[in-house]
């Protein structure tokens, strides 16, 4: 029993590196842009908050850096994209490769840095209940935040008024522009607050997941955030959920192989993609729903005067 | 899907073909500042020997990971410099880092061949081929291959045994788990890596025998968020010592972080987890390269049918910056097997050896089992006290 209060433990910890940089890219995509720069931006991100950490002794400065080396990135990528409507793609691409080659370049001095002591956290009282304490209450305050900002989000994109205007954005920025909305300064916005929150998820990969900073470090959680954001129909609910999936079979297909069950680890290891892929598509099998959720000028340039 | 997103889906794919292929190849060269002597020195007949310099011997290296690993490619880069410190101005060496285990690997070392590089170092078992293509081409040009076992008469493969530093990883580690249970994140299974978790084993139960390890592969040689993953999970799974034999320093900094112990691989990681470490198993690829060099340069370099596998005996491999909490009496021990292995009276693979099921294990062809470098190059079984299953191996 134990040992599956910590494999609950590690899935929620696992998921929200995820979590963050998914719902970041949702903020992006329901706006109209699809970033495929996210690998990049998290690794420039990582080293970013790596090194504020290693100076300041502060992680939360550290998540802070982080999230400011994404907003800029995300802010060039933007600029890029929305004014001089380059192809969304080939930008994400190319800002992806930059911020891998840039980020290697940035963090030479810091290969062999280390961090302060990484702190421990538990809620009081909570976190000492047997089982449900460890597996629930002694999480990084991130994790907590990552749920309760998944469930702002929700409001925000389908109960306010800002939220409205986001998506209008993103389904028809014709009739956005034509209503009177700066189509292109909030899409700018979106960019740029997608990019902060894959910012912080680099950020907490190197401070708090995996204390450490290695060129390349990022090793690919870019890329499944992104498809994340599809595969769970632009839901933020769902992007949580998949997020913790794909986390989740991630640390069981270790825990089998650590209780020596017998089935090759080279397809343990293809679990997490396979699982995720199938319940996201189960779920969101109703193709008049992923229609209504996809925004229907994703990735499409908007030229204000046409 | 919609017809946007299946076409934007094979803009991604040839976008990402071209990323590929542009990434790779960015080559840095370090040759030594030319000693002023040297180049002042008048043809006097007195000093024949600066007199007559010749070119500088150009030294190239293709490694698989980035130099900033601070593991396996790490270590050969140190090797380098060190290399390039001790021939001074009689070498000149470069590298070209993350090079692909794939056929562009061959076109980087044709761009080496083209750029006058005599002596070719490829520093992953992936590289055999299209170095094999190569060295077919080049015939002036000496390769030598790491990991590999194909050699040809101007190529020739080298390894280090790291089992060595395996087993003493594993003294220690017998020594100092309190829950007997043991963990390592494994990278490939293959057989280097399945050898490497025997001889940590062998090694732990030479100082307890009630000593069990739990295996977990991530599949990948570098992916430090899975090498998290994998080691808390095994430390979830009762394991209070782990052991990597993946190429960044994950596992020993999430020991670190959960309080457990754990240790470098490849290169001294000390600095990665002060608390957590244990020892560093090192490899010290210097000897070797120094070799190398000396023996291109009085050409007296000759090829090898089979691989030139370097230990302990030839200072390739070591166990270093043991932790001050190691008890006595496997400090002791180190030192025996240490010198043990230096003068060859002991022998890790000499056997008998104990398979899962208690029996001894045999060779291939069911003759006795002696440890002959053939029979260890061929490893793909567990011994007695690890759990589990070679993945695709077969149990004995």
């Amino acid at each position: 029993m134990e040992s599956y209060a910590l494999l609950l433990a590690a899935t929620l910890n696992a998921g929200t590196v995820l979590a963050i940089a998914s719902l970041g890219l949702l903020i992006n995509e329901k706006a109209g842009i699809v970033n495929l720069g996210a690998e990049g931006i998290m690794l420039c991100a990582a080293i970013a908050g790596f090194a504020a950490v290693v100076h300041t002794g502060n992680d939360w400065i550290g998540f802070a850096a982080g999230m400011g080396a994404g907003a800029l990135l995300s802010a060039l990528f933007g600029l890029l994209v929305i004014w001089l409507n380059t192809n969304q793609y080939a930008t994400g691409l190319a800002l992806s490769l930059f911020g891998a080659g840039f980020s290697a370049f940035a963090g030479i001095k810091y290969v062999q840095e280390k961090l302060p002591e990484r702190p421990h956290f538990s809620i009081p009282v909570l976190g000492d209940i047997p089982l449900i304490g460890p597996a629930l209450f002694r999480q990084h305050p991130m994790v907590y935040l990552t749920i309760a900002f998944t469930a702002w989000l929700i409001w925000f994109l389908y109960r306010s008024r800002t939220g409205l205007v986001l998506r209008s954005v993103g389904e028809s920025p014709e009739s956005a522009h034509a209503l009177g909305y700066p189509v292109r300064r909030i899409r700018l916005a979106a960019v740029v607050a997608g990019g902060a929150l894959c910012g912080l998820a680099g950020a907490y990969l190197s401070v708090v997941y995996t204390p450490l900073w290695v060129e390349g470090m990022v090793a690919g959680k870019g890329w499944i955030a992104l498809a994340l954001t599809t595969f769970a129909t632009w839901r933020p609910a769902r992007v949580l959920l998949g997020a913790y999936l794909f986390g989740g079979v991630t640390m069981l297909q270790f825990h089998f192989q650590g209780i020596g069950v017998d089935i090759p680890s080279q397809f343990l290891t293809m679990l997490p993609y396979l699982a995720t892929i199938l319940v996201l598509a189960l779920i969101s099998r109703n193709p008049a729903w992923i229609r209504i959720n996809m925004p229907a000028s994703l990735g499409k340039p908007f030229y204000p005067g046409s | 899907m919609t017809d946007l997103n299946k076409r934007s889906m094979l803009k991604l794919a040839t976008l990402s073909a071209l990323a590929a292929t542009a990434l790779i190849g960015c080559s840095k060269s370090e040759a030594p500042a030319p000693a002023p002597a040297a180049a002042a020195a008048p043809a006097a007949a007195s000093a024949p020997a600066p007199a007559a310099k010749p070119e500088p011997l150009k030294v190239a290296f293709a490694y698989v990971g980035p130099v900033g690993d601070g593991g396996w490619t790490f270590a050969h880069d140190n090797a380098r410099k060190a290399i390039q410190q001790e021939f001074g101005d009689k070498i000149v060496t470069s590298f070209v880092e993350k090079v692909p285990e794939s056929a562009d690997a061959e076109r980087v070392f044709r761009d080496m061949v083209g750029q006058g590089n005599k002596l070719i170092f490829g520093t992953t078992f992936g590289y055999m081929e299209p170095m094999l293509k190569v060295a077919a081409d080049a015939k002036d040009v000496k390769f030598e291959h790491a990991t590999g076992y194909k050699s040809a008469e101007n190529l020739r493969a080298y390894d280090s045994r790291t089992y060595e530093g395996a087993y003493m990883a594993g003294i220690v580690a017998g020594a100092m788990t309190k829950t007997n249970t043991l963990g390592v994140v494994g990278s490939i299974p293959i057989p280097e890596v399945v050898r490497n978790i025997d001889s940590f084993t062998m090694g732990a139960q030479s100082m307890n025998p009630k000593v069990k390890v739990k295996v977990v592969w991530v599949n990948e040689w570098f992916a430090p968020p899975k090498e998290t993953e994998a080691a808390t999970s095994l430390i979830n799974g009762g394991a209070d010592v782990l052991m990597q034999n993946t190429d960044s320093s994950a596992v020993l900094q999430t020991a670190e972080k959960l309080g457990k112990r754990a240790f470098g691989w490849d290169s001294d990681m000390t600095a990665y987890g002060p608390k957590a470490h244990l020892g560093s198993a090192v490899i010290n690829w210097v000897p070797y390269y120094t070799s190398t060099v000396k023996e291109v340069l009085e050409n007296k370099w000759k090829t090898s049918p089979t691989k030139i596998w370097w230990g302990v005996k030839e200072g390739a491999i070591d166990f270093v910056s043991v932790a001050s909490d190691v008890p006595d009496e496997a400090k002791k021990k180190l030192e025996t097997v240490k010198a043990g292995l230096k003068d060859g009276s002991f022998s890790i693979w000499k056997g008998p050896i104990t398979g899962q099921d208690g029996k001894p294990i045999k060779g291939a062809d069911g003759k006795e089992w002696t440890g002959s470098d053939e029979q260890l190059g061929g490893i793909n079984f567990y011994v007695k006290g690890v759990d589990g299953k070679v993945p695709g191996g077969d149990k004995k």
